[in-house]
Order: C-alpha cells, then structure tokens, then sequence
C-alpha cells in the first residue's frame, strides 16, 4: 500500500522538515505489523513527493496479530487486502512515522508546520464501503478536492462489477498536519474496519484529533460510528462531547447506521409493528407469551414493561442474538420477581419442543420470511401442531409495498436473508390454508401506512383457535 | 415363607421400630437396593436420628427411588412405613414408573422389638412409640391391598423373619431370551381363511385334524427355528372367531407362538364371564358363532384370553409387540396403566368427524432403541415411525393381513377375500381397495429438539463414540435451521480431509512423497490418487422417481437433492437443481443401475464446478477483491519506485516487489482457472467419485478403483456434464510405483490442476490401532496461492508457514468419516429420522471446530 504527499509550496523540498524525513535516503522503520519505507521519488524546490510505502506481513497478519478478527474473519485470512489497502494500519503508521508531523510540530520549520501549504495526498488504494459518493461526502466537507479511480473486480470477469478500492487523490491548501490527521481518522472510517479492539481510548484520540473539524462536519455520526466500530456506548459518549449536548436517544446512531443497510428507514414502521403484535397479544388476554424468534429482544422488552404478561419465553435460533437480548434486558441485574417473568431459550421452529407447549398466545415476528419454502411445513407443525398456543401472531414484509423504498433496488429484497417476501395474497393465501389445517380462525391486519395500491409495509395475521 | 418378588418392583418394609427390617433387608438385597429413611437423615443432617430433619430426609428419599425406579431398578424402602399416608406417596411413586408394589409387614410380637431396642447403642426408641407405631400398623395392615400394594408378605414371628427365603422372578412380559426369528401377525379379527393362507404364505404348515366332539383341532408346525406372535384382536366382526382361536390357542400351546392380547379380548372375556357390557363393535358375531361351539370350548377360550399378558418384550430387548404399541418407558414393566395402554393406546380425548377417539401419536415422539410392532388402528398401507410399525392393515375390513417378519424387516400379506364388516371410518383410499403403495399418510416423524441439543454422544461402527460437545451443538443448531435442507433428504454430510504433512522440498508446501509415506507407516501398502478437482463439495441423492422419493425419503415434489457439504441446498434456483438431478437420473438410467443395484435410489459423492458456481460470493468479495487491489496498489508502488531509483538506490524494495508483482499474478491464475460463466446446466461439471449407497447396502466394503471406475459408468465420453475423475493405483512399497504418482501429481498441478487426493485403496482401512485416514490432500504450488494467499510462495513466507499443525485436523476427518457412514449405514437399515439426523447433525456440529481453515 502506498501514500504519497506532494507540495509545490516552494521550496517544495521543505516537506522533509516537515516531515522529519531526509529526502536524500531510504528510511526504514519496523512496526508491529510489517515494515513502513519512506521515501522521495521527486524532490525538486518547484515539487517534492514523500512516499510512504507500508509491508503489512502478511503471515504475521494471521498467526502473531492478537486483536479482532474483523467482520467474518476478514482480518485473520492469508488471502487479504490488508497488504494492499490503507486502513487502521496506515494510522498506526503515520502515527509512528509521521508523528510529529501529525501533531503539527517541526523541529527547523515551526512556521511553516502552522501554515496552510498546497498538498497532494495520493493512496493507492483505499477500500471505500460505501462507494464514490461516501468519499465524497467525507473528504469534500473538510475541503479537499477529491478525485478517484476505480478498478473492476476482474477484469477477465466483467460481469462481477467493480471493486471496493480507489486509487484517491486529495488536493487542498491546509495545515500538513490536517492533512495527516483527517488522512488518520477518515481512512478506517472509509475501510470501516480496524485491527485492534476499539476502547475508552479510542473516544479520546477521536476527540483529539477531530476537535477542530469534526463536529462541524455534515457526516459526523456516520465518522463517529464507523471510527468506534459501531460500539454504541461509545458512540453516544462521544457523540455527547463531541457535540455538547445531551443524546439522549440511542436510536439516533443506530438509525445512522442501519440507514446504511436497511431501506425500512420509517423507525416508525419497526415501532408500529411492535405495538400491533403488542395489542394482539393483548387483546387476546394472553398471560403466557412465546416470542419465537425473538432474535436481540425488541418485543421482549414491552412485554416485560406490562404486567399482563406474566411469563415470558423469548426463543431464538442464534445464541448471540439472545446473549444481547440478555444484556438488552439487563436480566442479570433484574429483580428477581421481574426476572422470574422472563425466560430466553435457543431453539428451533424445525425442530419440535415440548418446552413450548401450553402457552397463551405466540409472537412469530419477521421470521417466516427467514425460512426456506420447503421448511415452512416444519415450521407450520412445529409451531401450530405442536406448541399450539391459543393465539399466534405472525408478522411479515409485504413485498409489493417494496417498491416504495427509495433505496431498495427493484427487484430486491428487504434484507439479504430472506428467502422470500409475499404479496398480500400469497400471505392470506397461505395463512387461511394453515389456520384450515390445524383448525385456527385467521384475520389479517395491515401494520404502517397503508397505500391504496400496494398496501400496507408489513402484513400481520392473526390465529386463534 | 418364600417371598416371590417381581425382579422390577418397589418393596416396602413395613414395621415399628426394632421389628428387624434393616437386619432382613441387609440379608436379601444389595446395598444399593436398599434406601433407608436412617441413611437419608444423615445425609441432610449428619444425624440418623434427627427428626426436624424428617421431611427433607423423605424428600430424598422419594428422589432416589424415583430414579431407581425410572432406571427399572428394584428398589426396597426401609422405614417404618406403619401409616398409611406415608406408603401412599411410594405407592404413587411406583405406579409414575410402571412398577409393582410388594409389602413385607414385620409383625413381630411388641415383646421382641422393646428388647431389641435395649440392646441397641445408637439410639434408644421409646417404649410407648413402639407400641404406637405397632398398633397404626395392625389398624392398616388389612387394607394394604386396597392401598394398590400387588403382593403383600406377612412375617408374624422372629422366626418367620429369619427363615423367610426371598426369590426373585422374572416378569411375565420379560421374554428377552427369545430370539425368534419372529412373524408377527397384526388384527385377524376373526378371518381364519385370510389366516391360513397367509401363514401358508410364509411357509407354517397347518392341519386340521377331523371334527370330533370337541370341534377342529389345529396343528401349527413352523419352519426349522421361527415363532409367531400374534399382536391380539383375533376375535370380533369376522367370518370364524372360534377357528382362529382354535389356531391361536393350538399354537401357543405347543410353543409355536407367543400371543398378546387386544382390547377386543379383553372386551369378549368379560362378556363371557357374564359381567354387562356393550354388544357392539363386532362383538356380537364373536357372541354368535362361539355360541354354536360344542361346550366347554367358550369356558377354556375365556381362560386363555384372561391370561394372555399385555406386552413382551423379545429378543434381548430388541424387540416390544402389544396391540396397540408401547411407550418406551412402560416397555418391560407390568402395571394397570401399561396393560391399558398395551390395549388401547392412547387418545387425546378429541372425538374426530366419524365419532371415533382421536389417537395420541405416541409413535411421532417414540425414541427408544426396541423396534415396536403393534396394530390396534387400522393403516392402508403400514409404515416405519421411529423405530415402530402398525401391520394391523384392515383385513376384515376388506383391506389385507398383514405379517412382519422379524429380523428381516419384511413384510409379507394376504388380501381379503371381501369386505367382512363396514368400518365406522373408511380406512382405505376411496376406489382403491388393497392399496400397494401409501402418501406420506399420517405418520409423523418431525425431529424433536432434544435429539440435538447438548451435549451428544454418537455411537459408530467404525469409529466408537464421538462426542459432541454442547457449544457444537448450539452452533450447528443454528445453521441446521437457517440454512439446512429438509433433514429427509440429509443422510450423509462428507468428512474434512486433512492434507499430507508438509513438505521439505524447496518451494513446496505440500509433495506426495508425504501422503505415501503415511499410508506406508499405517501398513497399508496400496492407495489410490484422484485427481482433485476445485470445485465444490456436492452429495447428490437421485432416485428412481417422484414416488420413490416419496417412499423412501418422505419427500414430496421431486426427485432428488444436491446439497453441499454443510447440508445447504447446492443451487438457490431449483430449476437448476432438477435440471442437473435429471442429467444424472438420465446417466444412472443408461448406466442400467436400478436394476443392476436393486435400487430406487442412490447416494452419490462428487466435486460440482466451476467454483464460481457455489462460491461466486466468496470469490468476488475476496479473491477478486485481493487481486484487484494487489494489481493496482503494487503498479503504483512500482511506479513510485521506479521513479525513486533515479535518485536514490532503492534496488531491494525494487526487486522485492517485482517478485510480489509476479507473485499476484500468478495468484490470479489461479483462481481464475476455476471460474467460468455459467448460462446454464450445460456449463457445470459433476464429477461423481464414490456409489455411496443404494438399497439395502453402503459400498464401502469396496475399493476405490471399484467406486471409480463404477461411477465412470455414469460419465459419457463426450464430455457432457457428468465428468469422469482421472486416477491412478500406486504400491508405497515400490519407489518405481510412487515415482510414477509423483511424476502424475507434477504433470496434473503444472496443468493448472488443484492436485491429488490420495486414499487407502480400501475404502474404510486398518492399522493397528485402528482406522486410517480415509484421505489425504496434496496440492500444488499454484493453487496454495488461494489457500495461502498470492505471496506465500516469498521465502520469508513459505518458511514460517511450514509449521503447521494436523493432529486436529485428522482427529476431525476420522470422527466427521465414522459420522458420514454411519448416518448412511442407518438410513440403510430403516432406522428412524432423528437416528440418521443425528450423525448428520453431529457431522455439521464438529465442523463448527475451530481448526485451521487452511488445512
């Protein structure tokens, strides 16, 4: 992976002061990561290049590195970009190499470290989630003039589309040292990955660094998230002081991030559908609720909030999901008395289980959605056959409402997960058939704004028996 | 006095203070059979005496027993027990576990138990407790039976204590020692000619003595070695109840059968013994023609039938038969509740559309290992659930007798002549009067949680237990149910192969020379190589057609399944699927396999390319993703480089990354050579390289030049898109030989090829301390690029990366093999779903492993 830093401030080979590097020699330093050369392909009074060339090692990546293993192991695999891209590593590295610099000071030019210069960074390449658009919108804000070039993924294989990675050039006239720390804050924020645990630590070198350009910036959640790596905690805390201001409401961040990934950006449409399934469960006089697939606890959390509900049985297929429902819910510090009321279990709707027998009444919130067709028989039995609660709510997408998220690609579906998305009738179709079956009335209800035309985003149903 | 006790029972010591009980049970039981009320003070106490601790202490007590008496193990109970509410609690206890009651009462004169009591040095009772507890005894003792004790013992004198003999029988329905081989014959109903003509058919020999005064005598001579066993309801509704007692009862006479009863039995016997009941459900007819019979013959067929008992349980355990089918837990035990569930089964208390009970689906959550054959209701057509069978097929209701044979699993029957009696419900499907084959129909075997979670031991032929740990489990659990394909179709997930031990050739990872060596050391002297192709795992199952599938896997729509190797639908698009399931079905056809192989269905074990194919992801998020940012971050480096060289000597950075350059491009290669486009079913290659199993049998007793050139019969020269896999026979005892490997290996890798697969030629191999590896992977310098990333072949790379560890790795193979055949050796044998998914399942569980993903 290669930066370059160029300036025409003359004379241009200045820079080296700057940059406490001697533009006349190699220079090599020994990281913890591999091995970061600095060097000067042109040094002219009228134009000089720093480059710094970083060696990640590629099998220290994987055997030696003690930190996180990155989003699906990405971090820890031999076949990795790491070598090639700027990343946390690059940070690390400017941080070391260019410290000085970084912090704005310089030994033989003092003045010139505080004064705006014409510079030139160039990386090659830079891993940009979120595409063109998103460097833009983090670089343009702090006043530089962005250019990229993109690469196909395989230029043998063109139907595979294009690459993540961009070969960015940022030209501006500002500080050396603006230069350096927007390049150590903003290069995992566009990688959105970093190699070692994000702590306390990180709130404080983010408000350090950011202090003079980051709270004015347009795109200041989105930078505080992806650079604390979606640690909400953290997130708001820095958020907090960053801004000055109390924030109060998680969801802001959370909503930055998921706007990202999700086209349900309505946060109504999720809290509507939390209170339909509520008043259905309600309504029905149900005491002893299951909530099948209850993944990270969004209903759980109501139910516990209403006494009517006075046993609660969260059921889930990822052990994950439920250890952050548990931490959500904060069971461990509950009330005994509150805590006797609720009850996480990892299960299956594939398998059958006598533990969910005899229940009131059952949540099967946007779940079906997540099943093969072929299994949805499994399911059918497991769940109306066997567990046969008096009531079974059951939500899921709409597909036809689809074409009403802007961000959704035609075609689509809400999420890359789901097997399939039904259309009003398919839904009632299949619903009416299961309650014939297994002897259950059905009544279908809309959830969120209903369109004249293509419905409602969610459809609800209904079973009593 | 000899005290006869069942071998399963509860028996309560009943006796005040000092009245010898500990002394008797310490004579005549083990002592871990003995739980005493002393014992169990002590334990939440550290005093046998304490009596604030008396309640604790029972509630222990009642535990032990409970799970002794869960376990089917005698149990005696050594306390006071004088009054009656506290023996009620164990008599509930042994009736919640199906076990009979026994009480020996200590009656011993008062005299007796005060002068014990003196000599006694760890506690002294008092006189007038004694005397209490005597008196509460003799007020209660008359009505221990009423209490629901089975067998109460008396013991009225010192004496009578001491000379009392305990012996201990075996239960009626034990018949354990049998071993048949057994033909069990579901509801006759009273059709003897149906009967004859079927034990004809299954080679008995019946004769039929003249009429004489006592009416026909029947004489049943089996063949050499088998026994019938008659699953009750012989009588009711048919044509000729008595003859087909006569038959009964002549054969379990002479020991050629066993015969348990029906409620239909149980029904006549109290009509005969002229208690009230309802003359309904064919009862009459049996009332009628018994009626007619020469005298005495009704009296001695009441006696037979009020003797026959509810259940056996056969051949070491293997084996239950009872009418109306058996819960594990009742099976081998002897109560009120199993005799009525022996009789009636079970019903939900639901009455269905024609006014009959809705039965309880006791065979749907049926685990245990016994084989359960049972009739009671009648089925069209009868069907393995679980590990259990209805043969009851209706024949007095014009459907046919039905006859399984045991071992051998066959079942063998006869069509009813006509329709004898109109059942209240119509059992068969309409029009169709003796259906041959049967839908899904109503059996139900949808796995149950706790055949997955927690920690699992499996047992395998090949390979002992494997166990699996609980955090396995729950990770499996989760990809099972998200991505998993309907578990039916799930009798075999492949095993990991480890690849050889690394190589100290110079810019080498991986050479043969190691495989060989291995198997060499194993003592096996002949392996086989294959080329291995990169593609991706694929089990394919195809069977003959839709109503085979139907039959054989319980799947409807469809005629097979190609799945990866953790069990996830290969193809996201079906119509892929079908396409290429009819491209083999179509090979298998032209190959003549299912009438070669006696088949309906076959399980095959291939690579499916390109890798594009099923990694297209992977392929484009990673493997293009590094090699494009490669490309463009080292030109520019190159660039910079090269620009610097005027200026400053930077010769080493130069001619390191010319090397890394060539090195990306080479890693290019590599993966691309693995990529095409795929339009349609015409661009994919499927390259069978093991018959895994067919009916009836799991080829692994062949070899594997056997398996490929047998699977060479599917693969047309043409080069369609079944692909024939190259391979060579190599003797690792002969240099020349391995040499030749060797040369084959350099000439398939420089080709571009992923490398070899060496294996044992037997496919499952032995070495002295047991199982060897069943493969080992060689792959060439190339294509490590993928594994190992573009650079590994750098010197400071390839160095370090030698060390790699495998003792993992082949422990996983060899449990992930034992596993894989062993779901398949249980599909083949009809065992039941949760039994095959749970190989499969531990398979996918052991894989959640961490282990280096390099390997």
């Amino acid at each position: 992976m290669l930066l370059t830093i160029t300036t025409t401030h003359q004379p241009a080979t200045d820079l080296g002061y700057l940059l406490h590097k001697n533009p006349g020699r190699l220079q090599t330093a020994e990281l913890s990561m591999g091995k970061a050369h600095v060097f000067y392909p042109e040094a002219t009074p009228g134009r000089c290049t720093a480059a710094l060339l970083l060696e990640v090692d590629p099998v220290a990546l994987v055997r030696n590195r003690k930190g996180p293993g990155g989003d699906a192991g990405t971090l820890k695999q031999y076949v990795n970009d790491r070598p090639y891209v700027a990343s946390s590593f690059l940070s690390v590295a400017i941080a070391q190499v260019f410290g000085s610099a970084m912090g704005g000071r310089s030994k033989d030019r003092p003045e010139l470290a505080e004064t705006p210069i014409p510079l030139e960074a160039t990386i090659a390449v830079l891993p940009c989630r979120g595409g063109e658009p998103l460097l833009r919108r983090i670089f343009e804000p702090v006043g530089y003039t962005v250019t990229a070039q993109g690469y196909p993924l395989d230029a043998t294989f063109q139907d595979w589309g294009e690459s993540p990675y961009f070969t960015v050039t940022l030209q501006a006239t500002c500080r050396l040292s603006d230069l350096l720390r927007h390049l150590y804050v903003l290069v995992p924020v566009m990688d959105r990955e970093k190699h070692y645990w994000i702590t306390q630590d990180e709130v404080e070198k983010l408000l350090r660094l950011g202090a003079d350009w980051l709270p004015s910036h347009p795109e200041r959640e989105l930078i505080v998230d992806r650079y604390l790596k979606h640690q909400r905690r953290l997130t708001r805390a820095a958020l907090e002081r960053l801004i000055e201001e109390d924030v109060d409401d998680p969801e802001v961040v959370i909503a930055a991030r998921d706007a990202e990934e999700i086209p349900e950006t309505d946060m109504t449409l999720r809290e509507q559908r939390l209170g339909s399934v509520l008043a259905a469960l309600k309504g029905g006089g149900a005491s002893r609720v299951l909530d099948l697939g209850c993944g990270e606890g969004a209903l759980l959390k109501p139910l516990l909030a209403d006494q009517q509900f006075q046993e609660i049985v969260g059921m889930d297929v990822s052990m994950r999901a439920l250890d952050i429902a548990k931490e959500r819910l904060n069971l461990e510090r509950l009330p005994e008395r509150q805590a006797r009321r609720i009850k996480l279990l990892q299960g299956s709707l594939m398998y059958r289980d006598q533990r969910l027998q005899g229940y009131d009444a059952a949540a099967v919130m946007e779940v079906i959605e997540h099943l093969d067709p072929p299994r949805l028989a499994a399911f059918e039995r497991v769940v109306f056959h066997y567990a046969k609660p008096g009531t079974v709510v059951v939500t899921t997408p709409n597909i036809e409402y689809n074409v009403k998220f802007p961000t959704l690609a035609a075609g689509h579906l809400r999420h890359e997960d789901h097997r399939f998305e039904w259309t009003r009738l398919e839904f009632q179709a299949w619903a009416n058939r299961v309650g014939t079956e297994r002897k259950y009335a059905v009544r279908f209800l809309p959830v969120g704004t209903e369109d004249p035309e293509v419905g409602a985003p969610t459809q609800m149903a209904v079973f009593t028996q | 006095m000899t005290i006869e006790i069942p071998e399963l029972a509860l028996v309560i010591l009943i006796g005040p203070s000092g009245s010898g009980k500990s002394t008797f049970a310490r004579k005549h039981f083990k002592p871990t059979e003995i739980i005493t009320s002393d014992l169990c003070r002590a334990l939440v106490a550290d005093d046998e005496n304490a009596q604030d601790a008396t309640a604790a202490a029972f509630e222990v007590l009642h535990l032990i027993a409970s799970k002794r008496l869960e376990g089917g193990r005698l149990t005696v109970i050594d306390a006071t027990n004088v009054q009656p509410e506290s023996r009620k609690s164990l008599v509930e206890l042994a009736k919640k576990y199906y076990c009979l009651v026994v009480g020996i009462v200590f009656d011993v004169p008062e005299r007796v138990m005060i002068d014990r009591n003196k000599q006694r040095t760890d506690r002294i009772v008092r006189q007038d407790v004694i005397h209490r507890q005597r008196d509460q005894m003799r007020r209660s003792q008359r009505f221990l039976k009423r209490e629901g004790f089975r067998y109460v013992f008396t013991l009225e004198s010192e004496e009578a204590v001491n000379a009392a003999i305990v012996e201990r029988k075996p239960l009626w329905v034990n018949r354990r020692d049998q071993h048949g081989p057994f033909d069990i014959i579901g509801d006759i109903h009273g059709c003897l000619d149906e009967l004859c003509s079927l034990l004809g058919t299954l080679g008995y020999d019946v004769a039929v003595e003249a009429e004489g005064l006592q009416g026909p005598q029947y004489h049943v001579t089996p063949p050499p070695g088998r026994k019938l066993i008659f699953l009750g309801d012989l009588v009711d509704r048919g044509p000729n109840t008595p003859g087909v007692l006569r038959l009964v009862m002549s054969a379990v006479a002479s020991g050629a059968a066993l015969c348990v009863p029906g409620n239909h039995e149980q029904k006549l016997v109290r009509a005969l013994q002229g208690r009230n009941v309802q003359v309904t459900h064919g009862l009459a007819e049996s009332l009628g023609q018994l009626s007619e019979q020469p005298s005495g013959f009704k009296e001695r067929a009441a006696e037979f039938l009020d003797r026959l008992i509810s259940h056996y349980v056969l051949d070491d355990g293997k084996l239950v038969v009872a009418h109306a089918g058996l819960r594990q837990e009742m099976q081998g035990r002897a109560s009120g509740r199993v005799r009525d569930f022996a009789l009636y089964g079970e019903t939900t208390g639901e009455t269905d559309e024609f006014g009959l009970p809705v039965r309880y689906n006791w065979a749907a959550e049926y685990r245990g290992r016994a084989t359960v054959v049972y009739g009671h209701t009648p089925v069209p057509e009868p069907a393995w659930v679980n590990n259990t069978i209805n043969v009851d097929t209706g024949c007095v209701f014009g459907g046919r007798l039905t006859a399984l044979r045991y071992p051998e699993r066959e079942l063998v029957s006869v069509a009813a002549a006509r329709t004898y009696y109109e059942p209240a419900k119509p059992f068969l499907p309409e029009g169709d009067q003796a259906p041959t084959t049967s839908g899904p129909g109503d059996y139900e075997d949808l796995l149950e949680l706790t055949d997955v979670i927690g920690k699992r031991i499996v047992q395998t032929r090949l390979f002992r237990n494997v166990t699996v740990p609980e955090e396995n489990a729950t990770a499996a659990l989760e990809v099972m149910s998200r991505f998993a394909i309907d578990p039916h179709w799930l009798i075999y997930l492949p095993p990991t192969m480890s690849p050889s031990e690394t190589s100290t050739e110079p810019g080498l990872l991986e050479h043969p020379a190691q495989a060989f060596a291995y198997y060499r050391k194993q003592g096996i002297p002949k392996v086989v190589c294959e080329e291995k192709h990169m593609g991706s795992r694929a089990v394919v199952i195809i069977c003959k057609d839709e109503q085979a599938a139907q039959k054989r896997f319980r799947v409807t729509g469809g005629i097979g399944s190609i799945y990866t190797r953790t069990g996830r639908p290969f193809f996201a698009d079906r119509a892929v699927e079908a396409d290429l399931l009819q491209r083999v079905h179509a090979a298998v056809d032209r190959a003549g396999w299912w009438e070669e192989l006696h088949t309906d269905w076959i399980c095959l074990d291939c690579e499916l390319m390109p890798w594009s194919a099923k990694a297209q992801d992977l392929l484009r998020n990673q493997y293009a993703a590094v090699g494009s940012a490669a490309t463009a971050a080292l030109a520019a480096v190159q660039g910079a480089l090269d620009q610097t060289s005027a200026i400053v000597d930077v010769g080493d950075l130069l001619a390191k990354n010319r090397l890394r350059v060539e090195a990306v491009s080479g890693y290019l290669d590599a993966y691309r050579r693995y990529c095409w486009p795929v339009e349609s079913v015409r661009d994919l290659r499927l390259a069978p390289f093991h018959l895994l199993a067919t009916e009836g049998a799991v080829h692994i007793d062949k070899d594997h030049a056997w398996h490929m050139e047998k699977v060479a019969e599917l693969c047309t020269p043409d080069g369609d898109v079944l692909m024939r896999t190259a391979f060579k026979v190599v003797d690792v005892t002969d240099p020349a030989s391995e040499q030749e490997g060797t040369r084959w290996w350099e000439e398939v890798t420089s080709r571009g090829g992923e490398g070899m697969v060496v294996k044992p030629l037997e496919f499952v191999a032995h070495a002295a301390k047991g199982i060897v590896q069943p493969a080992v992977k060689c792959r060439g310098r190339e294509y490590l690029r993928i594994i190992y990333g573009p650079e590994y072949t750098l010197p400071e790379n390839l160095d370090r990366l030698r060390a790699r560890g495998l003792g993992l790795k082949r422990s996983l193979a060899m449990r992930e093999f034992a596993l894989g055949i062993e779901s398949l050796e249980r599909f083949v044998r009809h065992e039941p779903l949760h039994r095959v998914h749970e190989c499969a399942f531990a398979v996918l569980a052991l894989e959640s492993e961490p282990v280096d993903p390099r390997l």
